[in-house]
């Protein structure tokens, strides 16, 4: 199976035109495929308990029943991107397994919503909130070097508890910018070749190679997209993932949780008591 | 690009002999088949090397597909009836001149000799930038060369364009869809029966297709029911030559009425978009209005709200808006739909009155 597919433009070039769609199919079964052997994994080999023994938090008595972890500005955003992300997921492949709909209309108005959540997640995210708690830092790549190390039987110190955000979440959040970054800068532009009413159609804006490569970027990032959010909805309906779930919807978790996953010196909770280290985040429910 | 070439690309040729037969193949075959009814449509694309089916099934030896019956509720025709049969049938011109008209004026006579309804009904767009084999929407690509600043689009839709701006060439279809026409399909789940207007599709559902056939389906009838038999019919093609042209645009009309009193109507225009264009909201409009001018002159203005001209086809507005305004005060006196004589009948080469 190609992985593109070509055309001939009116210039005799070869030019790219979309993604092979069968790529769709690649990326669900990849999804399933994360699925069943994460799954597998926690059933048979049943890794032990993940962090090294901690003695007792000094102030854990000030720490509330509910540790507020995200805003309401925080979830709504979450919330809108989710539905946009599905919408245009569904616009974007249903016609291509023949359900048939306006769906380019529908498409293009998701990504104008995605685009604008995102913006304004990014202004919220680099002005209001804790920029860097969602990026790995020293101690999350140390931890995970050990985890490695563990993981194939070697002798290694057991990894502290994360920060507000898990290794795995900070990672999964780098892939998901990126392609969510891919699909609204190709597709905005995209807008220029369709009927919307907002921008004057020009489709000879960038030369047909230009445009054939902006479409297979849209397409890879596209299909990519199916098994992230695949690999994320997973997660998110995994029981012992359940409490950041719900914390993504009512915006609080359980301090037995905090106190379990969380480092409360990476990660503490404002009025707690617990002094924060330096660079580190304090829980405002942001 | 299109070189028309002599000799076509290699494919195996299949000649069923029953509809059940035909539809097997196309079943069996599924995307690598392509149906071949009169051939007028087909064998341009196969000499231009554009198409390159593997299958191609032939369905000129079908004689279940052919002829004109009589039934309890109106007629069949078989989808691979020609057009000059339909349109000299004494029963179509007697209770259903508006399709006799259109179909007489299809294209030449020898085209019509050998042009089948069905096929006319299920051709392809006769956009130039999609035919030439450019690699547009419509053929697969990311691109319409015909909506751009510089693109060539006199004929184009100035309705119903989603990324592709090509319209549906068929004369035949809005008289059918004006007739209350239902298409009968033979798929791989079985028969079945859709009304005319809901046989063509439009690019923002499927840009790569004009009707809904799937492959492994097979139109294999027509029915036109009684219900509009014998009412005053108008039908009107405007073209760039005499002869042998696609339409630039036509109308068609079926109107019952009582005392001069429009009943009821069905009114339908093809060529200003993908898929021809039932106008449901003249007919809401003009049911229970005198059949005079100025009720045409009010459908006309109704028929062109929502209109988007392209860079050359703005003309395109003022002509459909003469042309429904004609099939409402012109039925009443439409020689041909009080004679339905498909010999009489005199198509309109672009009258400059059409369109000013």
């Amino acid at each position: 199976m190609e992985l593109i597919q070509w055309a001939r433009s009116p210039w005799g070039q070869s030019v790219p035109t979309h993604i092979a769609w069968g790529l769709m199919w690649v990326a669900v079964i990849a999804g399933l495929f994360f699925m069943i052997v994460h799954s597998l994994y926690l059933i048979v080999v049943k890794p032990p308990k993940r962090f090294a023994e901690r003695g007792a938090v000094a102030s854990a008595a000030g720490i509330p029943e509910r540790v507020p972890r995200h805003s309401l500005a925080a979830r709504l955003f979450h919330w809108i991107m989710a539905a946009s992300m599905f919408t245009l997921l569904f616009t974007a492949f249903l016609p291509r397994v023949g359900v048939q709909f306006n769906w380019v209309l529908y498409h293009w108005i998701a990504g104008c919503v995605l685009t604008i959540s995102v913006l304004y997640h990014i202004v919220h995210a680099s002005f209001f909130l804790d920029f860097w708690s969602i990026w790995p830092d020293k101690t999350d790549l140390r931890d995970a070097m050990n985890r490695v190390r563990k993981f194939f039987g070697k002798q290694a110190p057991s990894p502290s508890r994360f920060a507000k955000y898990p290794l795995e979440n900070k990672l999964y959040h780098g892939v998901i910018m990126l392609a969510g970054l891919a699909v609204i800068v190709t597709g905005l532009f995209m807008m220029k070749r369709v009927q919307t009413g907002i921008f004057t159609r020009n489709p000879y804006l960038f030369s047909d190679m230009t445009w054939g490569l902006m479409y297979v970027l849209h397409g890879l990032a596209g299909v990519g997209l199916i098994a992230l959010v695949m690999v994320h909805v997973y997660m998110g309906i995994r029981p012992e993932k359940l409490p950041i779930t719900k914390s993504m919807i009512f915006g609080w978790m359980s301090r037995d949780f905090y106190l379990e996953e969380h480092d409360t010196e990476r990660w503490a909770v404002k009025g707690s008591g617990t002094k924060t280290k330096e660079g580190y985040a304090a829980s405002d429910g942001d | 690009m299109a070189v028309i070439r002599d000799v076509m690309p290699a494919f195996e040729l299949l000649q069923p002999n029953s509809a059940a037969e035909a539809q097997k193949l196309l079943e069996q075959h599924g995307e690598d088949a392509w149906v071949m009814a009169g051939g007028l449509d087909s064998f341009d694309w196969l000499k231009d090397r554009i198409k390159k089916p593997k299958v191609l099934v032939d369905l000129s030896g079908v004689e279940e597909l052919k002829g004109i019956r009589t039934t309890s509720d109106g007629v069949e025709i078989g989808a691979m009836t020609t057009l000059t049969e339909v349109a000299n049938h004494p029963v179509i011109q007697r209770d259903y001149s508006v399709l006799g008209e259109a179909v007489g004026l299809v294209a030449s006579p020898q085209i019509r000799n050998q042009g089948t309804l069905g096929g006319n009904v299920s051709q392809d767009t006769r956009c130039w930038y999609y035919r030439g084999g450019w690699p547009c929407y419509r053929a697969g690509g990311n691109i319409c060369y015909a909506d751009t600043p510089v693109g060539r689009n006199r004929e184009h839709a100035i309705f119903g364009a989603d990324r592709c701006v090509a319209v549906h060439p068929s004369d035949s279809a809005p008289a059918l869809i004006a007739l209350d026409a239902k298409f009968v399909i033979q798929s791989p789940k079985g028969e079945r029966v859709v009304d005319a207007e809901d046989y063509f599709v439009g690019p923002e559902l499927d840009i790569t297709r004009l009707n809904i056939l799937r492959p492994g389906d097979l139109l294999i009838a027509i029915r036109i029911p009684a219900t509009w038999a014998g009412a005053k019919f108008y039908f009107e093609k405007v073209r760039d030559r005499n002869v042998w042209d696609f339409p630039l645009m036509n109308v068609a009309s079926a109107m019952k009425l009582s005392g001069g009193t429009i009943g009821d109507i069905r009114i339908a225009v093809s060529a200003v978009a993908p898929k021809p264009m039932r106008l449901k909201v003249v007919e809401d409009a003009v049911r229970g209005k005198p059949a005079n001018a100025e009720t045409g002159k009010m459908a006309g203005e109704l028929a062109v709200r929502g209109a988007v001209p392209l860079q050359f086809n703005a003309y395109k507005i003022p002509l459909m808006r003469n042309l429904v305004k004609r099939a409402i005060d012109g039925a009443q006196s439409s020689q041909h739909a009080e004679t339905g004589s498909a010999s009489q009948l005199q198509d309109r080469v672009v009258p400059e009155a059409a369109w000013s």
